[in-house]
């Protein structure tokens, strides 16, 4: 058994964690949440032995009795890996991409048990099987880009608990993926729990993922745990006050987005096909395939579907950056064309916000540059830093915070200059391209609200773009579901989200982590 | 500042301090021969001593310092003037037949050794200062043109370029206010690097009698005329190399310095 007692961490003279308690029993699951920032990922590399140089540590992180602060590194690099095994948000990135799964795998246990290769190879073909990897669709030759992120993060786990750790965790394991691929992980790290009687620290900042798996909860806010509690309990009771606003954000959804669209079409897309040539001689991708939707004025639409399903590459013609092969995009009847051809005023009607608030800006702008850039297709206006002030404004910001730079603002901020940004020249239409995605739960709750009280006072039509339905729902009058390139289900959010029709639609509702209704304090 | 930075500041900045008093200032007249006082060592007189033909070597130094950073400075300002926008270009164009065809005219230019066709084109116009700079400056075009694709084209994924797009800007005016301001830290450490090249590449061809002309002094050719009195008054030959060596190692320092420094990636990792 893990335990932490007493944990603090300072970094410089500041603390990052302080008094950090948490008891990791074998066979069970501890989630810990809290936002970014909260200390979460600290807590795990604390427990690691992992902290950046620097780092003061006082307190206790025992491992069956012993205490691991007091142990040396090099005994520390036995331990890890061997008794303590970790997977990380990106499977991108967490594996190498010039070794094959079956050495990687194998690697870990020659190190530690200075296994021959082939019984190494062996070993790593069972981790591989139990990781849900089987022979002969995968077998040990493949290389990490030939698989997918669901199945990369697969491999990650296999490496993880090719020594039978005591202690496996989990930092933000399926954040990076799709809801149906999230379902599968959670199920495999549930699983894995069950057979082998390790432990599970699983780090999120998703209520509702710990609430279908974990046993028991610690909430986490500013360094410290503020509640924590068997999951149940914890749910039901809510102590804190800030388990309280965690909980308030997450269910969010802002007031008064009842169906208010107007008849009067703003946005039609009919039969759109764009399709890629594939490198070397494999064919063509038909990313989007015979589209049809229509969006009307003041309406607000959510566009779900999978990572690679065309939604991105339905944006990118609707915004006119992209042609189409054929059909035919309109906006107030006036068509879209891609590039130069496309006059000046159409291009006014529609704004963009897009997912990651730190790649959305030029960094060596000021944000009333950055805010202001959209006047290259209306011509600047007299008085136009004024626009820029009151825009700022519109989005809960000072008109002061125009003469600084990006870097000074938080991920939330930004989000709202951005949003400030598509708002500057009155566009009829903004495509929020996962616009609340990377955003903190509170946060997001605040970007929803301002979203929806925007939409009123501006009476803006919204494409909502997002993988995740719960997003969606509350503030959408009506849901597209886009799989392989089609529009499977079009509906009222309600009835989508409550009755779906299409399969894949009733697959994507299902693999959606939720919170237990009778569990939620009312 | 670290130390390496340091040092090579003050070793780039003394060259450069040297040319510029030489305009207003020298100890002697570079053309000024006094065969009596030939090959006389570094003293009271003469602080770096005296060449074959009795003149002075501090003086000389100092209008040779000249010499070498203005043909490397506008052979730097060539590679740049042209390469960066070939660059911008390749990178706005990627994928089609433009970017492929200035990629492989780059690639046709790295192909040939740089001081073959530095001769070569010498050979054919004449050797002088400004043909070795127009030498010199058309092999740091595909250099510049490289650095400047490369570095542009990881930017043209971000998001801010895509809301660019989305303002109705095209390719050249997103290349100008948004690219390039933010591959400038790399241009001016890639422009450091190549100002160093180029000082060398200036006192080879001068070694070899392509270079400024006499009478005008120059390091490169002052190393090739000592050569043959080595052994005599080997001061007369160790002086221009140390200066060549100095400066070049005191701009490559630098560069290295201002990449360590601009780059936030390097500094996490300190």
């Amino acid at each position: 058994m893990i335990e932490a007692r007493r944990l603090s961490v300072s970094i410089n003279g500041t603390a990052i964690l302080q008094e950090v308690d948490l008891q990791l029993t074998p066979g069970s699951i501890t989630g810990l949440v809290g936002e970014s920032g909260s200390g979460k990922s600290m807590t795990s590399l604390a427990i690691m032995g992992l902290l950046p140089r620097g780092a003061k540590v006082s307190g206790q992180v025992t491992l069956d009795g012993r205490d691991l602060l007091a142990t040396s590194e090099a005994e520390m690099c036995r331990i890890r890996g061997n008794r303590i095994g970790m997977i990380f948000q990106e499977p991108m990135t967490a594996l190498n991409p010039l070794m094959n799964i079956g050495d990687q795998v194998a690697e870990v246990l020659r190190i530690h048990h200075r296994m021959d290769r082939a019984a190494a190879l062996a070993r790593a073909r069972e981790k591989l099987d139990r990781v849900g990897l089987p022979e002969p669709r995968f077998p040990l030759t493949l290389f990490p880009h030939e698989l997918s992120g669901g199945q990369r993060q697969r491999v990650a786990i296999a490496l993880a608990i090719a020594e039978r750790p005591d202690l496996l965790i989990a930092d933000e394991p399926t954040t990076a993926l799709d809801v149906t691929t999230q379902a599968q992980i959670l199920d495999l790290l549930a699983g894995l729990v069950r057979d082998e009687g390790m432990a599970l620290l699983l780090i999120t900042h998703d209520l509702a993922v710990v609430a279908g798996i974990a046993d028991r909860v610690a909430v986490m806010k500013a360094g410290r745990i503020v509640e924590e509690g068997p999951t149940e309990m914890l749910f039901r009771r809510q102590a804190h006050p800030y388990t309280r606003a965690l909980f308030a954000a997450s269910r969010h959804a802002p007031a008064g987005t009842g169906p208010a669209g107007e008849k009067d079409p703003l946005l039609q897309v009919q039969g759109a096909v764009r399709e890629y040539r594939l490198p070397g001689n494999a064919g063509v991708l038909r990313a989007v395939d015979e589209v049809s939707l229509t969006i009307g004025r003041g309406e607000s639409v959510g566009l779900v579907g999978e990572s690679g399903c065309g939604k991105s590459t339905l944006t990118r013609a609707i915004l006119g950056l992209d042609p189409l092969q054929s059909g035919n995009i309109r906006i107030s009847g006036q068509e879209v064309s891609a590039g130069r051809s496309m006059p000046r005023e159409l291009r006014a009607r529609a704004q963009v916000v897009f997912q990651d608030p730190f790649g959305s800006f030029n960094p060596r702008w000021r944000v009333e540059r950055l805010v202001a850039e959209p006047f290259h297709l209306t011509g600047y206006p007299p008085g136009w830093r004024n626009r820029v002030g009151a825009a700022l404004e519109e989005v809960g910001l000072s008109p002061g915070d125009a003469r600084k730079y990006i870097h000074e603002f938080s991920g939330g901020q930004r989000q709202r200059i951005a949003i400030a940004r598509a708002l500057i020249i009155r566009p009829d239409l903004i495509v929020l391209d996962e616009a609340v995605s990377a955003l903190d739960v509170r946060v997001r709750a605040q970007v929803l609200d301002l979203l929806a009280d925007l939409r009123r006072s501006h009476g803006l039509a919204y494409l909502f773009i997002s993988h995740d339905l719960s997003v969606v729902r509350g503030v959408t009058d009506r849901v597209l579901v886009m799989q392989k390139g089609r529009i499977v289900e079009d509906g009222l959010a309600g009835q989508v989200i409550g009755a779906p029709n299409h399969p894949y639609t009733q697959s994507l509702i299902k693999a959606m982590p939720r919170i237990p209704e009778g569990w939620v304090a009312a | 500042m670290r130390p390496g930075m340091f040092l090579g500041t003050l070793l780039a900045g003394l060259a450069v301090l040297a040319a510029a008093i030489s305009f207003l200032w020298t100890p002697y007249d570079v053309t000024q021969m006094a065969i009596a006082d030939k090959l006389m060592p570094p003293g009271a007189g003469h602080w770096l001593g005296t060449d074959h033909f009795g003149r002075d070597i501090l003086s000389m130094i100092m209008v040779g310092a000249r010499v070498s950073i203005a043909v490397a400075l506008v052979a730097v300002g060539i590679g740049m003037g042209l390469g960066v926008p070939l660059g911008l270009i390749a990178a706005a164009r990627r994928g089609s037949w433009l970017e492929e065809a200035i990629m492989r005219g780059n690639d046709l230019i790295f192909a040939f050794p740089s001081l073959v066709i530095a001769i070569l084109i010498t050979a054919i116009f004449g050797p002088s200062a400004i043909n070795a700079i127009i030498a010199i400056g058309i092999f740091n075009i595909p250099v510049f043109a490289r650095v400047t694709r490369g570095g542009a084209l990881p930017l043209w994924t971000l998001d801010y370029i895509r809301a660019a797009e989305v303002s109705g800007k095209g390719a050249a005016l997103i290349s100008v206010q948004h690219i390039l301001p933010n591959i400038a830290n790399l241009l001016m450490v890639q422009g450091t690097i190549q100002f160093s090249l180029g000082i060398l590449a200036e006192a080879g061809l001068s070694y070899v009698g392509l270079g400024a002309q006499p009478p005008t002094p120059s390091w490169g050719r002052m190393l090739a005329e000592a050569q043959t009195m080595v052994t005599l008054a080997p001061h007369v030959a160790i002086i221009p190399g140390l200066c060549i060596l100095l400066t070049v190692l005191g701009l490559n320092l630098l560069g290295d310095g201002l990449r360590d420094a601009l780059d936030p990636r390097l500094k996490v990792m300190r």
